[in-house]
This record gives structure tokens, C-alpha cells and sequence, in this order.
């Protein structure tokens, strides 16, 4: 029996594993090489809006010119900072909220009679599947001011003024939760269903507790399904702009938010640039994580 | 087993209901008279027929469609071969590497993918004059970098699990790499690659953020023109858009569904 990688010629695997490498080098490593040198450019008013790092001096001499300014004005201007740690709260707050209503979901899906586990699955994808945009709108229809949610209460009499939920970061939390969720009921699903049955049974048997038997044996057991799940939250959430833009108001100040303002409206690529440095630095951290326990998940699955 | 735990029960039918409720109220008032989207103003059909005389958003439909038609074959050759070296080269030089590549995309804010791509975009313009100006191409590469990636995982997941006795068969009888690819593995995997080419599909139809930094003149895609109409306030015509697109997705993902429910109790 023998494997793929001995039957190819050698020419042959390199050219497989060349085409997707440099395709994703090019146009997804490359690409972050510029955002770090124009973050050290100076803005200018020209087409692109900044000026180059290498200018060729008249008499034939190059010099690189390189403008810590940029960075310097994230540190020293309040906003920058409070728009990171806004970034961090809400994608944090976002991932344990997404787990407090994933992991039961994904638990009960586990634990259904086999045949209904298909559609509740599918379910879970549907609308994953519909306009990620359009999904968020349709909070504004609800949370609005005359808006369904205020309608409902108001009919309800639980309150008589409706409550102002739209452009705050109430609002925000509501959408990131909603369009994130399946992001993590997926991954916690297929940890929960692998899970080893004949220790639960073990511990039934001795005359465990259900309650005592999930915090003991299934919580440990799908720990790496849970931190793998929580940064395929955490991560994007911490760059997202639509939700905070279409839903938040002047209290959430978010990085992504803050990109798109100094990209698209002051035109400041420089800075922007900086700002995505910032950010990529600190997604490595999360991203490192995900990845170890992602490996671990394989590897238990053989 | 589920019947024991009625707080499971209960944590399911709110999480659904949560999923659920902001779908079926954009449908239900897709179909309102009024223009103030959430003020019943009885039963109508007109926002559809405005829908359809809206030129600007049907041109941008169409460009979309085109872009993720494309980007979806692109993205189905890429991830396939991606994968194939992710799961049967696992000694190739640049294995470990490409793992982080494929595994980056997924998470990686998209607002930080359009502002890099368009600064390599701008930068490759200025040394060797290609891509000229921004528009479908930019829009086209930027799309297959991120849609391979999620190609690459589904098709990645079937290689892993396919049963390879009848590839090994057909090597040890002396069929060539190329051979056997095609007349065996290939069918095997079709349906991640049908899934991987649906699911790059939406994705590309989908994406607001990075197609708005590498797009140019002439190439605004559905989601920018829904974006700009949405920010104004809630529009009627959105929720048609929006009951056009959930009942596409819901009949496909129904006739998938039941397919595959068939296939799985045919096996049970």
C-alpha cells in the first residue's frame, strides 16, 4: 500500500503544493507587508494619499524616509485607544454571551434522537447561508424606536415609553450575538457528538448526578471544542464593521468602525494602516490559540 | 434522550426562535402596503414590482452574480488542490505554512483583507501596470483568496474521511496519479466541491467590506447598493430583496437537506 506522496514525481508534488502556496502568499501574506509600509508613510494629498517611503533624490541618491507619526497619534489620541478597547469588550462580552446560548443549543442537538438531528443541524446553517447584510437590517425593523420589540412590550404593558435600544451598544451585542452564533454551535456540535460515552455511562452507573456528570466529564471533555469555537468568534468580531456602523451609535466606538471613517472619509491611508498593524498584532495571540487547539481536536479524532 | 432535559428543550426552542424571528419578520413585511417598514398597512405585492424596475440594484445584482460565478469555480480548483496538499502531502516542504494560510482567511477580519489587497493592488500597479485601475478583476481576485479557503476546509474534511482502498487498487494495478485523480477521486469528492463551489458562491454574493475597498467605477456589487439604501433607514424594498434571497437559500438548503436525509437512511 502505497501512499499518494511516493507515487508522485517529485516535480509533481512540488507544483500541487506550489499553486494554492503562492496563490495565498501573494494576495493574503504580500498584502500585509504594505499595510505595515504605508502605515510609515506620511500621508499626503496625491493619488494614492500618501507619500512613498523611497524617494530618489535629485542627484541620483535614494533615501527611505520612515514616518512614526502615524503610530505616535494612536498612542497619544484617546480615541484610538478607547476604539481598540471598545473592539476587545464587545468581542469578548459577544463570545462568552455566544457560548451561554450556543452550548446548550449544541448540547441539546447532541443529545436529540438521531433523526432529528440532521434538520436541527440544518437549521443552525440556514441562515448562515442568507445575506449576512440584509440579517443584520432586519434588527434595525425590530429594535427600532416604533419598532417590533417596542410594539410587542408596549402591547404587553410591560412598558408605556419605548425603550431606545437602536444605535447603542445594546443594539450591537443583539447583532454580533445573532450573526455569530452559528459560527459557534458548529464546532461545539461536532466536538459534543464525538464525545466518549462509556465514561458518562461510567458515572451514571456509580450514581452520578446528569448535573454533576456534564460539569465532571462532557464541560472537560469539549474544552478545546469551546476555545476553538470562542476564537472563531472572537477573532473576526474584533475587526467588525457592519454590525457597529448599521446598529451601534456614538458609545461604541469600535476598530473596525474607525478603519473605514479614516480610510473612506478622511482618506487617511497611513493611518488606517496603522491601525490594521495594531490589530493584526494583536489577532495573533487568539489566532495561535485557535490553531493549537484546533490541532489538538484532530489529533484526539485520529 | 432529550425528553429527560426540558431546559434543553427550552434552551433550543429560544435559540431557534432567537435565529428565527428577524428572518420571518422581514418576510412578513416584505408583503406591507405602508412604506414605514414596521406600521401594518395590509396586504401588497407592490415593493416586488418596484424591486424589478430598480435599475441600479438589478445592474449590481447582475455584476455580483457574475463575480461569484466566477469566483466560485476559481475558489473550487484552488481550495481542491489546496486541500489535496494539505491532507496527502503531509511531508512537502511548505505543508505547515500552507496550513496557516488556509486557516488565516477564515477568521480574518474582512476589513482587513480589502484595505491590504487594495494596497497591493495599488502597489502592483504602480511597478508593472497590472491590475489597471480597480473593478470586477480586483473584486474577483480579492473574493477567490478568501472563498478558497473555506473550499479548502470542506473539501479538506471528505479527503480525510474517503474511503481510499479504491484509489490504492488503482495505483497498484498501474493506473498513473493523473488517471486516478480524475476517474476516482474526483467523484468521490463531487459533493464537498458542489458544497465548496455553493458555499464560495455566497460568500462572494454576500461580501460588503472587502469588495467595497477594491472596487472601482462601474463595479458596484448588490451588497454596496444595499448597504448605501440601508443606511438610510429601513427600506421596503430591501425586505423584498431579502424574502427573494432567504426563499432561493431555503429551497436549495430543503432539497439538500431532504437528499441527504434519504442517503442517511438508506445507510441506517
Amino acid at each position: 500500500m502505497k501512499e499518494l506522496q511516493t507515487r508522485l514525481m517529485p516535480h509533481q508534488r512540488r507544483l500541487l503544493m506550489a499553486v494554492p502556496w503562492l496563490w495565498l502568499a501573494v494576495f493574503f501574506m504580500l498584502p500585509f507587508l504594505f499595510v505595515v509600509k504605508i502605515s510609515l508613510s506620511e500621508p499626503m494629498l496625491a493619488q494614492p494619499p500618501y507619500a512613498d517611503l523611497i524617494r530618489s533624490v535629485e542627484d541620483g541618491l535614494v533615501t527611505i524616509q520612515i514616518n512614526l507619526g502615524n503610530y505616535a497619534l494612536l498612542w497619544e489620541d484617546p480615541l484610538y485607544r478607547e476604539a481598540l478597547w471598545g473592539s476587545v469588550k464587545v468581542a469578548l462580552v459577544s463570545t462568552v454571551l455566544c457560548l451561554l446560548i450556543g452550548y446548550p443549543m449544541a448540547y441539546g442537538i447532541a443529545r436529540a434522537p438521531s433523526h432529528w438531528r440532521l434538520p436541527l443541524l440544518m437549521l443552525i446553517i440556514l441562515p448562515f447561508w442568507t445575506s449576512f447584510l440584509i440579517r443584520v437590517y432586519a434588527w434595525i425593523g425590530i429594535l427600532k424606536n416604533n419598532g417590533l420589540l417596542n410594539q410587542f412590550l408596549l402591547w404587553l404593558g410591560v412598558i408605556d415609553q419605548p425603550l431606545a435600544i437602536l444605535h447603542t451598544s445594546t443594539a450591537v451585542y443583539i447583532g454580533v450575538v445573532y450573526s455569530y452564533l452559528p459560527f459557534l454551535v458548529l464546532p461545539l456540535y461536532a466536538t459534543l457528538i464525538r464525545l466518549d460515552n462509556t465514561l458518562l455511562e461510567a458515572a451514571a452507573d456509580l450514581g452520578a448526578r446528569p448535573w454533576r456528570q456534564f460539569v465532571s466529564i462532557t464541560l472537560p471533555q469539549s474544552l478545546p471544542g469551546v476555545l476553538a469555537g470562542s476564537m472563531l468568534v472572537f477573532i473576526p468580531v474584533m475587526g467588525e464593521f457592519v454590525i457597529p456602523d448599521l446598529l451601534g451609535g456614538p458609545d461604541t466606538l469600535m476598530i473596525g468602525k474607525l478603519m473605514w471613517t479614516e480610510f473612506f472619509a478622511n482618506k487617511d491611508w497611513p493611518v488606517a494602516s496603522s491601525l490594521a498593524s495594531v490589530l493584526l498584532l494583536v489577532l495573533v495571540v487568539p489566532f495561535v490559540l485557535m490553531r493549537h487547539y484546533e490541532q489538538r481536536l484532530a489529533e484526539e479524532q485520529g | 434522550m432529550l425528553k429527560k432535559h426540558p431546559l434543553l428543550v427550552l434552551a433550543l426552542v429560544a435559540g431557534y426562535a432567537f435565529l428565527y424571528a428577524p428572518i420571518i419578520s422581514l418576510v412578513v413585511y416584505s408583503f406591507n402596503d405602508s412604506r414605514l417598514v414596521t406600521v401594518w398597512g395590509g396586504f401588497s405585492t407592490r415593493w416586488y414590482g418596484e424591486l424589478m424596475n430598480n435599475e441600479p440594484l438589478l445592474e449590481a445584482a447582475w455584476m455580483s452574480i457574475k463575480i461569484a460565478g466566477l469566483n466560485a469555480s476559481l475558489a473550487v480548483v484552488l481550495g481542491t488542490l489546496a486541500a489535496l496538499a494539505l491532507v496527502r502531502l503531509r511531508k512537502q516542504r511548505g505543508h505547515q505554512s500552507l496550513g496557516v494560510m488556509v486557516t488565516a482567511p477564515l477568521v480574518m477580519p474582512e476589513i482587513m483583507i480589502g484595505l491590504s489587497l487594495l494596497l497591493l493592488f495599488v502597489a502592483m500597479e504602480d511597478v508593472f501596470g497590472w491590475p489597471q485601475g480597480r473593478g470586477m478583476l480586483t473584486i474577483l481576485l480579492a473574493h477567490v483568496t478568501f472563498s478558497m479557503a473555506y473550499v479548502t476546509v470542506i473539501v479538506q474534511s471528505r479527503l480525510a474521511h474517503m474511503d481510499r482502498s479504491l484509489e490504492e487498487a488503482a495505483l497498484d494495478l498501474g493506473a498513473r496519479p493523473m488517471t486516478v485523480f480524475f476517474t476516482i477521486t474526483l467523484p468521490l469528492i463531487a459533493p464537498a466541491l458542489g458544497a465548496g463551489w455553493l458555499l464560495a458562491f455566497t460568500l462572494s454574493m454576500d461580501d460588503l467590506v472587502i469588495a467595497s475597498f477594491v472596487s472601482g467605477p462601474g463595479s458596484t456589487t448588490l451588497p454596496m447598493v444595499v448597504y448605501s439604501s440601508v443606511r438610510l433607514g429601513v427600506s421596503p424594498q430591501i425586505n423584498a430583496l431579502a424574502t427573494i434571497i432567504i426563499a432561493v437559500v431555503a429551497l436549495a438548503v430543503l432539497i439538500t437537506g431532504v437528499s441527504l436525509y434519504r442517503k442517511e437512511m438508506r445507510q441506517a
